[in-house]
């Protein structure tokens, strides 16, 4: 595990301690009836025109973990989250947030809730202090207060610098951290991100990502939507893929890999006449299809039992087909969605608008 | 550039996770503290963007130059004694004009995502237009004096004195006000600025042209006077002139703020609907 990691961790666990102190003297007993789950979701529906945006889908999230979207443009994530934001009424279903009904009861849901948007949801116009100062305010912060959670929340993003300098003029990941900073004003219990690292840099990608696990290890429970394979890999305690308006699959990383076979073999040849050879050979020792790639040297086979694999090479080195690579691990979620949608994630209509 | 996840930032670290263990949650504002902030967002985009003040400083400007050196000598024989009829006109027409920028402020605010997050907080929602209509009624304000002080030095000479010009602008801006709803409303349902400024353009053309701004509605068909005659504009104008000049009635008093009572009830309601339920 990355030290990142464990220091987060660690710095964090302290905080959780702090949290419940405060907690405890709140009003939050009132919902405990409710249970674990910060979202419970049954047959949500929204439909723009002829489509259906959001066809059905059923969430349980349990409080303080992080949930993942993952899915292509237009597969109804952005949709979804903006239901669950009391931002947009869905056409059918329901859904209760820390145990408040979306419908009725959208008060009480959005003095729990924070959203980032796709989009940096702030004014660019104003600086970056002034875009805190203001959001402080807005949560009830008195004028002196409003300053005070604003300068420290700049520090804590690493944003002293261009306190004074309009969000126009930030960069790519400064301008995504000072939209996670204005809705952590008041830490919130549910913050929605969509997609939080679309367009970044990889070093500020990280940066957003330290973020999130630390606000998780307050407490707070991450809904976040995203395109990105490794970042549902890396961030959420589970993962729905969702396709068309419909989670297609559900399940902690593990077992979304596990659910489409043991792993994919990839077979690099040295000569491109062996190609049809080695692959014959492969199938009847797989006993699986091997798939011819674009690159006439790499056979690929989704395994079914990996015990088969060594022996299948030592018989391609029997009949004198020379191999300069050849890997074997289990299956990236890229590979999970392309099993499950029969296309890699991102190709479908690259173009298309998320329809919001 | 400050980086807290890599070694030897370990402070940023900490910051991090002081900034979270000291975030408490008041109490909700109330709805004049949101208002008021919501205000305070929009003269600081007045600050950070002067250039938006253009159209209520430049715009009447050019709009008074011209139309009294344009006309002047044709209609009235003498441009002099064509200020006196036109500058109230002129003052109700540029300012019904700049309400529209009220409906754009707020269509770029949901294009650019921020009124997403304004929707998220728990605040009296209508603040955020409440807020920003209440600076708004300042630029008209401006846009008002900057006209009338450009009319004295043209030779405008009021016979109502200082008392008819304050009320004829008490008059323009609870007008203005309310007319703003109307583009609150469209700005929610538009798709983009370009399709708000065609609709805009569309009804304020006429309404604005097609009134007694620029001329006694007595020289038009009989079909067009019973239009002039009920356009708001020309309502509005008719009063201006007269608490300017000092005819006014409380007839025409009366007949602006039913006009104006009439485009915010109407409006306003729908404009937060929207606001609410906007998709």
């Amino acid at each position: 595990m990355s030290d990142r990691y464990d220091l987060g961790y660690r710095l964090l666990r302290r905080l959780v301690i702090r949290k419940e102190r405060v907690k405890g003297m709140g009003k939050e007993g009132q919902f405990l009836g409710t249970g674990d789950l910060a979202i419970e979701a049954k047959g949500l529906v929204k439909i723009f025109g002829k489509q259906r945006a959001v066809d059905g889908v059923d969430l349980a999230i349990r409080k303080g973990t992080v949930y993942g979207f993952l899915g292509p443009n237009g597969a109804g994530k952005t949709t979804t989250i903006r239901m669950l934001a009391t931002l947009t009424k869905p056409d059918a279903g329901n859904a209760r947030i820390f145990g408040h009904d979306l419908i009725d009861e959208g008060d009480a849901i959005r003095s729990r809730i924070s959203m980032t948007g796709q989009y940096a949801s702030i004014d660019e116009d104003l600086t970056g202090m002034e875009n805190l100062v203001m959001m402080a305010r807005l949560m009830g912060y008195g004028r002196k207060d409003a300053k005070v959670r604003a300068k420290e929340l700049l520090g804590a993003f690493g944003l002293e610098e261009a306190a004074k300098r309009q969000v126009k003029n930030y960069s790519g990941g400064m301008r995504r951290r000072i939209d996670i900073a204005a809705s952590i004003v008041v830490i919130p219990d549910l913050l929605f991100l969509d997609e939080p690292t679309t367009g970044l840099d990889p070093r500020s990608r990280n940066q957003v990502w330290a973020i999130i696990r630390a606000l998780v290890g307050s407490g707070t429970t991450v809904l976040l939507t995203t395109q990105y394979l490794d970042e549902a890999d890396q961030l959420a305690d589970r993962i729905a893929v969702i396709n068309h308006g419909k989670i297609i699959a559900e399940g902690t990383s593990g077992e979304l890999k596990a659910s489409v076979g043991s792993g994919t073999l990839n077979v690099q040849l040295i000569d491109a006449a062996d190609q049809v050879p080695a692959a014959e050979i492969l199938e009847q020792q797989l006993s699986v299809p091997v798939h011819y790639t674009r690159d006439s040297t790499l056979l690929s086979a989704q395994i079914n039992d990996p015990g088969l694999v060594a022996g299948a090479l030592g018989v391609l080195a029997k009949e004198g087909i020379a191999i300069s690579d050849f890997s074997f691990g289990r299956p990236s979620l890229d590979e999970v969605f392309l099993t499950l949608t029969g296309h890699a994630a991102g190709e479908e209509a690259k173009r298309e608008e998320e329809i919001s | 550039m400050t980086d807290f996840t890599e070694s030897g930032s370990r402070t940023k670290e900490i910051k991090l996770r002081d900034s979270i263990a000291s975030s408490k949650r008041p109490k909700p504002p109330g709805a004049l503290s949101s208002t008021l902030t919501f205000a305070t967002r929009a003269l600081l985009r007045i600050k950070h963007v002067p250039e938006q003040m253009f159209d209520v400083t430049v715009f009447p400007i050019i709009f008074l130059l011209m139309f009294t050196y344009l006309f002047g000598g044709a209609i009235a024989g003498s441009t002099a004694e064509y200020l006196q009829f036109l500058l109230p006109g002129i003052l109700v027409m540029t300012v019904s004009q700049i309400t529209m920028y009220t409906g754009i402020d707020l269509n770029n605010d949901i294009r650019k995502g921020i009124f997403d997050r304004f929707r998220t907080l728990p605040i009296w929602l209508p603040s955020a237009l409440v807020g920003a209509l209440l600076i708004d009624v300042i630029r008209y304000s401006i846009a008002s004096v900057i006209m009338i002080a450009l009319g004295f030095m043209l030779g405008f000479r009021p016979e109502g004195g200082m008392m008819g010009i304050l009320v004829a602008i008490t008059l323009i801006l609870v007008f203005s006000f309310s007319f703003s709803w109307i583009w609150t409303a469209v700005g929610l349902v538009v798709r983009s600025e370009k399709s708000l400024m065609m609709i805009s353009f569309m009804v304020l053309f006429p309404l604005t042209f097609v009134s007694n701004v620029f001329v006694d509605p007595k020289t038009l068909p009989s079909w067009l006077q019973s239009f002039v005659e009920v356009n708001p504009v020309s309502v509005l104008a008719t009063a201006v002139r007269g608490a300017m000049h000092g005819s006014l009635t409380a007839g025409q008093v009366m007949w602006v703020l039913l006009a104006s009572v009439a485009m915010t009830a109407i409006f306003a309601p729908v404009t937060i609907y929207l606001y609410r339920n906007k998709k």
